[in-house]
């Protein structure tokens, strides 16, 4: 599961891949045309859109990309950074690069292309970007209070609005699409050539086919964590959902057993009730557990079971469908939950003779759980809760 | 003048937003550019004068953040490539020369001094914005960040109302 850093990869490896990403990015912004202001500029003033191409294009298919990675489980986005939302100082900001824009006919990224090359104007917009950073630093008190304004920390765009995802990817597509089409109007009509509105060229035809694949594609790739939550809100589909179960009595006694290794408790009350009665051989879990990349490792640590345990066995059923529906395979829960476990071992009290041997043992066993278990409770260590330790990235600028 | 042949836009807007992908994908950040910037002014002002940037608390919030070592930081090395990248892709195709871009109708000088006016905007409003057209607009676009996305419509809404007042520079 993404990100790759920094499991997999180094932080002094993520530094060479830096490298090589920017070269990538530098030599695809230079052959897009990006390293001249003329071009960057057109777009303001109608004569060239190569930017708005290339820039939608880029977002667009970015965007779907993402989605389908969490789709599948292959990032996790808990782990990404996305850019905090400041309401003034993003929106006076953008204003304010937007003047810097068609003054200097770059920006900062197009302008480092347009220096290596040897474009003497971005060298110069280059210069001032410095400059421009150090006023920043040098007035920050000025500025602290547009700078830290109206923090509505860091929603994703599906949060803000209360639409979904693939939604607003549709409608970005739908824009993007509309623009391409007038882009192409206004630069002919502009550089005087003519200029019906639907021209029908094979490359439009390309392209449209390319937004109607990636706007499919962005209603398939759903958001996992929403569809699972959504699925098992039907209880009939949890409760005939092929889940193993332990007995109370079994459970009871490999929490006894001190040399039984093999058991691990995911459980999934709220942290304040688990401090209260913290079981021996446990984890607490939540749901976005689950979801994350970090936590989840702890599933799938080779030869355990991990019995979910809730206080009740419908709860550990949905855990454990979404579990089984993310790929977790070793997903025991708990038979009637710790309600039924608490009645039946930690209060134990038989409410009639033993009619047989078979009830005579287990009279006799939960007698001893009964006395037995509170103390383990006692001594159970008081651990942390199974939250990601790793931080977001830090990225932006 | 021979014209040269840039790519097709469409082509450079897909490779451009799966090599964003891959970046997120493996290091669950997006692309930047400005952020490079103010590391190379963070550590210009710590080297000149270390006991100001200790006492000044922007300078200081990102020493501390990057360990005192301002220039290792994955935008630096990032952009660093986007040199070399871009200087090779110039190269391939006939591109490297020393020259001033500028509308048909203002000297060198006017143009050269908007260039560096345009900067110290884009310094300063990338500092507001928490990243520029890469960092916030395109990134934020990508990962759906209501952040970005605001600054994105930010800095198309701005540049599309000022750009009537500094037509002479262009057309």
């Amino acid at each position: 599961m993404g990100p790759l850093v920094p499991d997999l990869i180094s932080e002094n490896l993520n530094y060479v891949l830096a490298l090589f990403i920017g070269i990538a990015f530098g030599a695809i912004l230079e052959q897009a045309g990006f390293s001249s202001s003329r071009r960057l500029v057109g777009l303001f003033y109608g004569y060239d859109f190569t930017v708005l191409r290339v820039f939608f294009t880029a977002g667009i298919v970015a965007m779907v990309g993402v989605m389908a990675l969490d789709h599948f489980g292959l990032l996790d986005m808990n782990l990404v950074y996305i850019n905090p939302t400041f309401l003034w100082s993003a929106i006076v900001g953008g204003l304010i690069m937007g003047l810097g824009f068609v003054i200097g006919g770059y920006c900062p990224g197009t302008s480092f292309c347009a220096a290596a090359i040897g474009k003497l104007d971005a060298l110069a917009l280059v210069g001032g970007a410095l400059v421009g950073v150090l006023i920043f630093a040098e007035g920050y008190p000025l500025f602290e209070g547009l700078y830290k304004a109206s923090n509505l920390g860091s929603p994703r765009i599906s949060q803000t609005l209360g639409i979904s995802p693939s939604l607003f990817a549709l409608v970005m597509i739908l824009f993007a699409l509309a623009a391409f089409t007038v882009a192409s109007y206004v630069e002919r009509k502009v550089n005087g050539r003519p200029a019906p509105l639907l021209r029908w060229t094979p490359s439009r035809a390309w392209v449209l086919a390319a937004g109607v694949v990636l706007a499919i594609s962005a209603f398939s790739f759903t958001d996992r964590k929403a569809d699972l939550l959504r699925l098992v809100q039907d209880e009939e589909l949890v409760r005939s959902y092929p889940v193993e179960t332990m007995s109370v009595d079994e459970f009871a006694f490999r929490l006894m057993d001190k040399d039984d290794d093999r058991i691990q408790v995911i459980d999934f009350r709220p942290e304040a009730e688990i401090a209260q009665q913290r079981l021996p051989k446990s984890y607490t879990f939540t749901v976005d557990n689950l979801f994350e990349q970090e936590p989840s490792r702890l599933l799938r640590v080779k030869g355990k079971i991990n019995v979910f345990v809730a206080n009740d066995e419908l709860t550990e059923r949905k855990m454990a469908v979404i579990a089984r529906e993310l790929g977790f395979q070793r997903v025991q829960i708990l038979e009637g939950g710790l309600d039924a476990f608490r009645e039946q071992v930690l209060n134990f009290q038989p409410s009639r003779p033993a009619q047989n041997m078979m009830e005579e043992f287990t009279y006799r066993f939960r007698t001893k759980a009964k006395s037995v278990i509170p103390e383990l409770i006692q001594q159970s260590q008081p651990s942390e809760p199974v939250k990601g330790e790793k931080k977001r990235v830090r990225g932006g600028c | 003048m021979s014209e040269t042949k840039y790519m097709n836009p469409y082509l450079a807007g897909v490779l451009l937003g799966l090599l964003l992908l891959v970046t997120i994908y493996i290091t669950g950040r997006g692309l930047g550019a400005s952020g490079a910037i103010k590391s190379t002014v963070v550590a210009g002002v710590h080297a000149i004068a270390p006991g100001h940037a200790q006492s000044s608390e922007y300078y200081r919030e990102y020493l501390e953040d990057h360990a005192g070592k301002p220039l290792k930081s994955w935008l630096v090395f990032e952009v660093a490539g986007v040199f070399i990248g871009a200087f090779l892709s110039g190269l391939a195709a006939g591109r490297l020369k020393l020259v001033t871009e500028k509308g048909p109708r203002v000297a060198s000088r006017t143009r050269l001094m908007a260039a560096f006016a345009g900067g110290v905007l884009w310094g300063i409003g990338s500092q507001l914005g928490r990243g520029c057209t890469s960092g916030a607009a395109l990134s934020g676009m990508a990962v759906q960040a209501t952040g970005g996305i605001l600054t994105m419509l930010a800095i198309f809404a701005g540049a599309y109302v000022f750009a009537y007042f500094f037509r002479k520079l262009w057309v």
